[in-house]
């Protein structure tokens, strides 16, 4: 049961076989909602390797590159200011808990009024939807800091810079990134939702193009795509995230 | 050794409350350069409370802290701290290395000075092998010999010690009071350890502080004239030895307030 | 400190330094005056019809599913790569076919919303279900306890924290996922009428709107908080110390 080959393939089993199945039914099916997904494999071949890449899966990635990014870059900023000055980050809780439950797709209208359609909204849009969870989490973590750390820092008199970049980060970073983890998901789905609503680019805009223009099959390959996409993206932050915490992972045990 | 030299550290007429509690009345002592000066208390005494206002890390209400003569109100350099709680003082995300070299950070040594140090104050600590590891992959004797080569690489001219060995087993704790005892001999630097235990007090001390009451007070200074070398064996079975750790034992027991706290 | 921050931003709006940026007291006012004239009330009707039976919805079928799958490990480890790549999709990926499907009712946010949720109350239903402490469960066995029994006094309390956490996760996604998909769809509710107050260029409304939704969110959150707390309040590591 536990060795590498069962490991593998054991987990493997369910999604082929709902693959197999999907493809079977779909193969006589006469819904035109539901293609045969031999069709869509064939439209996915076409499309996404790689004809189509650079017209609306880069600039896709890039909002989402982008916006993540810059709340990483705030979100842990302003989580250690807040967080190392805990009166401030009491005051200023209701409003964070508000900005982090305001679902953030209900901010794109308002977000396209101030600055239109363009790249930076979407970024804009990303942002202001992906910046609180780290924000939060950066807050919590540094919070929860051991005062044995402090004494430490303090008595060998750390200069701050040393002390906030290798000690009070790395400290909150478990939950750091439990913070991004959260802001990804976040950030797929406002790419996604900001391109329905105003873009000529993108994969948000080819599936509502391809569902307008009733070319099923080329739905669902956009569809698809956005889920392997999505899932890659999430794969590619656990690997850094199982690298850069091996220490955390390993003095636990 | 000089009794006229200015002590190394002295604390003069120190007193502490939280809020209505007092837990430090008028402490007073002194250690000189090279001493090794033990306070001793039962639990509850205040010890941490005095050993935070010692290195600065807490404030006193009354009542100084001088080191070389000088009144300090901020961490000084010439003083470093070895704590308890080894585990949390070492950051788990560095290696050894790393963490010894983290305090050297704010001075402006060149790269190859900064590796000296590091290795020289491990060499000092018996582990020279050891740069490369995390902490979490050491034993906690290990660990905490770490934490003491992280304060030598530093270079003060004090340690203050909180009950640095409390958490290691009996052979490991032998051997740490050993090692204390060799790098005072080699290095020359005062030490003041805070502890529960009398026989290690007495065993390592030159002078120990005994603090009793509540507030805790100085209720006796002893000389512990045992010499510098001294031996877990031996020293320990000597008849002085045995009729000092008896008088302070005394001493602690028989502290009347001790009693009505 | 809630107060600094929309003085400031009264402040900053009345000179004209935000741009189109109306003030906090327009904002207000437009909030007063779509409960006075009762427009509020049928698109906050819509929304939070649509949120409940999703999240009911959701709540119930990750618990029928989740159970088998945390009890079984067979069962877990066949499904749980599945369920990991599942759960990454965001369920508005699916607007596009299922407004093909379904149109722009209330039906496609329902779904909609259960497919985002659903995951939540699974995956805490199975870490429910396996956390049980194998020690207790051979004091059952020895006990020779009737299986419903096994079930009653020991599955459910121990899965019981896990599923209220499921619960308050899939409570807050419900109403993101609903006023998310009303206002991309657009399908009604609290969603539209922000997107109808933008291209209707009544701005203050189109705020007023984006409150009453981050209300909603945080309202949401805090009241299955509650129902979570209580929960878990038998859970060792949720016991307060007493002094």
């Amino acid at each position: 049961m536990s060795s590498p080959f069962a490991r593998l393939i054991v987990p493997a089993l369910l999604p082929i076989v709902l693959i197999l199945a999907w493809w079977y039914t779909s193969e006589g099916g006469s819904s035109i909602f539901f293609p045969p997904l031999s069709q869509i494999q064939e439209r996915f071949q076409e499309l996404w390797l790689f004809a189509l890449v650079p017209e609306h899966v880069v600039p896709s990635l890039q909002s989402i590159l982008w916006g993540l990014w810059i709340s990483i870059v705030l979100g842990v900023g302003l989580g250690v200011l807040l967080g190392l000055n805990g009166y401030v980050a009491t005051a200023v809780n209701p409003v964070l808990q508000f900005l982090r439950y305001l679902p953030a797709v209900a901010l794109l209208p308002l977000a396209i009024q101030l600055i239109g359609i363009g790249q930076e909204m979407r970024v804009t849009i990303i942002v202001l939807g992906a910046l609180w969870p780290i924000l939060l989490n950066t807050i919590d973590g540094v919070r929860g800091i051991s005062p044995g750390l402090i004494d430490v820092a303090r008595s060998n008199r750390l200069r701050n810079f040393d002390w906030i970049f290798r000690v009070v980060i790395p400290s909150a970073s478990p939950q750091i990134f439990a913070g991004i983890r959260a802001s990804l998901a976040v950030s797929v789905i406002l790419m996604f939702a900001s391109e329905l609503l105003g873009a000529s680019r993108g994969i948000g805009y080819f599936i509502l193009e391809a569902q307008r223009q009733f070319s099923l099959p080329e739905m669902w390959s956009g569809m698809i795509l956005l889920g392997i996409i999505g899932y890659a993206l999430n794969v590619v932050l656990m690997a850094i995230e199982y690298f850069a915490l091996a220490w955390h992972r390993k003095a636990r045990i | 050794m000089q009794a006229t030299k200015t002590p190394v550290l002295e604390a003069v007429n120190i007193s502490k409350s939280y809020g209505e509690k007092q837990v430090l009345a008028d402490v007073s002592f002194s250690a000189g350069e090279g001493e090794f000066v033990c306070i001793v208390g039962p639990s509850g005494t205040g010890k941490t409370t005095l050993l935070r206002t010692l290195s600065a890390l807490g404030t006193a209400n009354s009542g100084e802290v001088r080191v070389n003569g000088m009144a300090i109100t901020r961490p000084p350099a010439e003083v470093s701290v070895v704590f308890q709680d080894y585990s949390r003082s070492l950051m788990p995300w560095m290696r050894v290395g790393k963490n010894i070299e983290l305090p050297l950070r704010r001075y402006k040594l060149s790269p190859a000075e900064r590796t000296t140090r590091v290795t020289e104050a491990l060499r000092d600590v018996g582990l020279e092998h050891a740069k490369d590891l995390y902490p979490w992959e050491m034993s906690g004797g290990m660990q905490q010999r770490v934490a003491i080569a992280r304060s030598l690489a530093y270079r003060p001219q004090v340690l203050i010690m909180d009950e640095p060995f409390a958490s290691v087993d009996a052979q490991t704790r032998a051997d740490l009071e050993d090692l204390m005892l060799d790098i005072r001999a080699r290095l020359g630097v005062t030490i003041v350890l805070v502890t529960h235990d009398i026989e290690e007090a007495v065993y390592l001390g030159d002078k120990v502080i005994v603090l009793s009451g509540r507030p805790a007070s100085v209720s006796a200074t002893v000389d512990v004239p045992l010499g510098r070398t001294r031996d877990q064996i031996s020293t320990k079975s000597r008849p002085d030895y045995l009729e000092l750790r008896a008088k302070i034992h005394a001493m602690i027991m028989q502290s009347p307030s001790s009693v009505s706290g | 400190m809630v107060a600094v921050l929309l003085v400031i931003w009264q402040i900053t709006a009345s000179v004209g330094q935000l741009g189109a940026v109306p003030t906090p007291v327009e904002v207000a006012r437009a909030l007063l005056a779509i409960f006075a004239s009762g427009a509020v009330w049928e698109p906050l009707g819509t929304t939070l019809a649509g949120w409940a039976i999703s999240l009911v919805l959701a709540v119930v079928v990750g618990i029928v599913v989740g159970f088998p799958l945390g009890t079984s490990r067979l069962a877990y480890r066949l499904s749980v790569f599945t369920l990991d790549f599942l759960r990454t999709i965001p369920a508005l990926v699916l607007v596009p076919l299922v407004v093909l499907l379904y149109g722009s009712g209330l039906e496609s946010t329902i779904l909609l919303a259960f497919l985002g949720a659903v995951w939540a109350v699974i995956m805490q239903t199975i870490y429910g279900a396996r956390d049980v402490d194998p020690t207790a469960l051979q004091t059952f066995m020895s006990f020779r306890v009737r299986r419903w029994d096994t079930v009653k006094f020991l599955l459910v309390p121990t899965a019981l924290p896990y599923i209220a956490t499921g619960v308050r996760l899939a409570a807050a996604i419900c109403v993101l996922v609903t006023i998310s998909a009303q206002v991309v769809i657009p399908a009604g509710g609290l969603g539209e009428q922000i997107l109808t107050a933008q291209l209707g260029g009544a701005v203050p409304s189109m705020y007023a709107y984006i409150f009453l939704c981050g209300a909603l969110g945080v309202g949401a959150n805090a009241a299955f908080g509650k129902l979570e707390g209580r929960a878990l309040a038998w859970h060792p590591s949720h016991r307060k110390v007493s002094a």
